[in-house]
């Protein structure tokens, strides 16, 4: 049998940030989030909704990469035309998304890195639906490559996603729908249940140190009291996985692509 | 009232004038009245407010120096995330913005249509959107009293829309798996220009079963023209898929060789015919598969 890999084993942890949501759209952005999604409908959670990736939603997960354009079988119509009032603005979405930045507030960035607003040093694809997602439903998170970069010091350049920072509530505004589950990375799993919503890390992947995790991240993580090592997907997930993506994207997902255990 | 609303791309072109604001219909790399934003690259307007979900319809008049103000969610060809002309004139500090979240985008259309000066929002709450872009907060008057933000409307002088039918009198029809906001764009201008794929006289006598197809209704359509291929190198469901050839060559040339004089002949043309006749002509483009996601 052929190695895990690790990419296998961070879609297997993203499904689980899809575990039990109930008649949700599930909305993963990039391969492994939306390889996530899928394997959570496939598995554990039936009940969840999702698209073809671009305006039909399906009830048998469409895969990733090049297929036939019919292959799809919808059952149904979501498309970006009522989107907000559908998904979004009704609370009835959780998407897990790769922003450029984030920090220990959970505010993300995808916008802009440097410079200013007027001039920015380098411009990015802009906030698209961040500001609206976050303020409304819940969004968790994964990064194939955890770094300081990533997860920075202070905040982000460009505040695109709203997260937990008390310094950016407006007196009167209605957060109570900002709600950030899951962050997974190519090092461990993380929430905010740390005190004050400070990210805290739930469990580390194979062969990895939380000092490890804390050298790679720009400011101070908290650590679960019962943190566990990420489990591995077993032979039905895996299987599912494949089925899911047959050109085998994942591989490019994670730098090198690792094995899920560091042996 | 002329009910025979027939123009030439040319010709509504010549209605727009320097420093107007004009709303660009599709989504990104989707649906985008190319050639008429081709057409309006060949004029000498400037000074441009443009608000659009955007594409190469947004980094081409950027490129060209035609855009003042650009309003925007994204500016994004899929495959190609990243605009690079769109980057180059962001990055250059040249470029007005008002960036604003998707959602809000076309509230502030639906503002416009519905003759308000804004709707409000929770959108933008806890992000930097506010503060840079200069939104301002409202009260609800009611025993709640929340503070939302106000989504100004996005009023359009006119908008540029690709269809897939019109007749003469602009009774559109429009087909594929998405129409985006199209239908807000129209309705958010004074004036609002539809290139389509197919012209009929009457659409009664052609398409009688397909009228519900009818996105938005002749009143918010103030000039048609015939445009076969009009949306590429975009995307047109059902017609055609994008060309992500076409896309590649024009991202590539934003590094080599960077200047847009230098290529705008590749990407603009003469006229329309002589584009679409660089480009494999209208068989080729009719061949290109739709998008998989």
């Amino acid at each position: 049998m052929t190695q895990v890999t690790l990419a296998e084993l961070c879609i297997f942890a993203a499904s689980e940030a899809f575990r039990g949501n109930g008649e949700m759209v599930a909305t993963g952005v990039g391969p492994v989030p939306r390889l996530g999604a899928s394997l959570a409908k496939l598995t554990h959670s039936p009940e969840l909704m999702m698209t073809d990736g671009e305006c039909y939603l399906v009830e048998q997960p469409v895969p990733i990469g090049p297929r036939a354009y019919d292959d799809r079988k919808p059952a149904g119509h979501l498309p970006f035309s009522r989107f907000f009032d559908s998904a979004v603005w009704t609370g009835r979405r959780h998407a897990m998304v790769t922003p450029t930045q984030i920090d220990r507030f959970g505010q993300i960035n995808l916008s802009y890195m440097g410079g200013t607003y007027q001039q920015p040093k380098t411009q990015m694809l802009g906030v698209r639906g961040f500001p609206g997602n976050t303020i409304y439903h819940p969004n968790s998170f994964f990064f194939p490559a955890h770094s300081p970069r990533v997860f920075v010091a202070g905040e982000v350049d460009m505040i695109s996603g709203a997260g937990y920072n008390p310094a950016k509530r407006v007196a009167g505004g209605n957060y109570s729908a900002i709600d950030l589950r899951r962050i997974v990375t190519n090092l461990c799993v993380m929430d905010f249940g740390g005190s004050e919503n400070a990210m805290r890390v739930i469990s580390l992947h194979n062969g990895v140190t939380f000092d490890e995790v804390q050298e790679a991240t720009g400011f101070e993580l908290e650590l679960a009291e019962d943190v566990g090592e990420t489990p591995l997907p077993g032979a039905e997930a895996l299987a599912i996985i494949a089925s899911l993506d047959p050109h085998n994207i994942r591989e490019s997902v994670i730098r090198d692509n690792p094995p899920a255990l560091r042996g | 009232m002329m009910l025979d609303k027939r123009m030439s791309a040319a010709e509504m072109v010549a209605q727009i004038k320097d420093g107007m604001t004009v709303g660009i219909g599709g989504w990104g790399p989707r649906r985008k009245p190319m050639a008429l934003v081709r057409e309006l690259m060949r004029s000498d307007v400037k000074d441009l407010t443009v608000v659009a979900y955007g594409g190469a319809d947004v980094g081409m008049l950027c490129a060209a120096g035609k855009v003042k103000k650009l309003v925007f969610a994204f500016v994004s060809l899929d495959a190609i995330p990243l605009e690079p002309w769109f980057r180059k004139a962001r990055e250059s500090g040249k470029l007005e913005v008002l960036e604003v979240d998707e959602g809000m985008f076309q509230w502030g259309l639906k503002a416009a249509a519905f003759q308000l000066p804004f709707l409000p929002t929770r959108v933008g709450l806890g992000t930097d959107l506010a503060e840079l872009g200069g939104l301002k907060t409202v009260q609800s008057p009611y025993a709640d009293g929340e503070t939302l933000i106000a989504m100004p409307a996005l009023k359009l002088d006119v908008a540029l829309i690709h269809v897939n039918r019109s007749d003469w009198r602009g009774n559109v029809q429009v087909f594929g798996p998405d129409v985006y906001y199209d239908e807000w764009f129209a309705k958010a201008a004074a004036k609002t220009y539809i290139s389509c794929e197919e012209m009929v006289d009457r659409m009664e006598d052609h398409y009688p079963e397909q009228a519900q197809a009818n996105l938005f209704e002749r009143c918010f359509v103030s000039g048609v023209v015939e445009m076969p291929c009009g949306a590429h190198p975009s995307s047109m469901p059902p017609h055609y898929g994008w060309d992500m050839k076409a896309f590649k060559a024009y991202a590539g040339a934003a590094k080599d060789p960077g200047d847009w004089d230098a290529v705008k002949d590749r990407f603009v043309g003469a006229s329309e015919a002589q584009y679409l006749e660089s480009n494999g002509g209208k068989e080729a483009v009719a061949a290109l598969p739709l998008p998989i996601f």
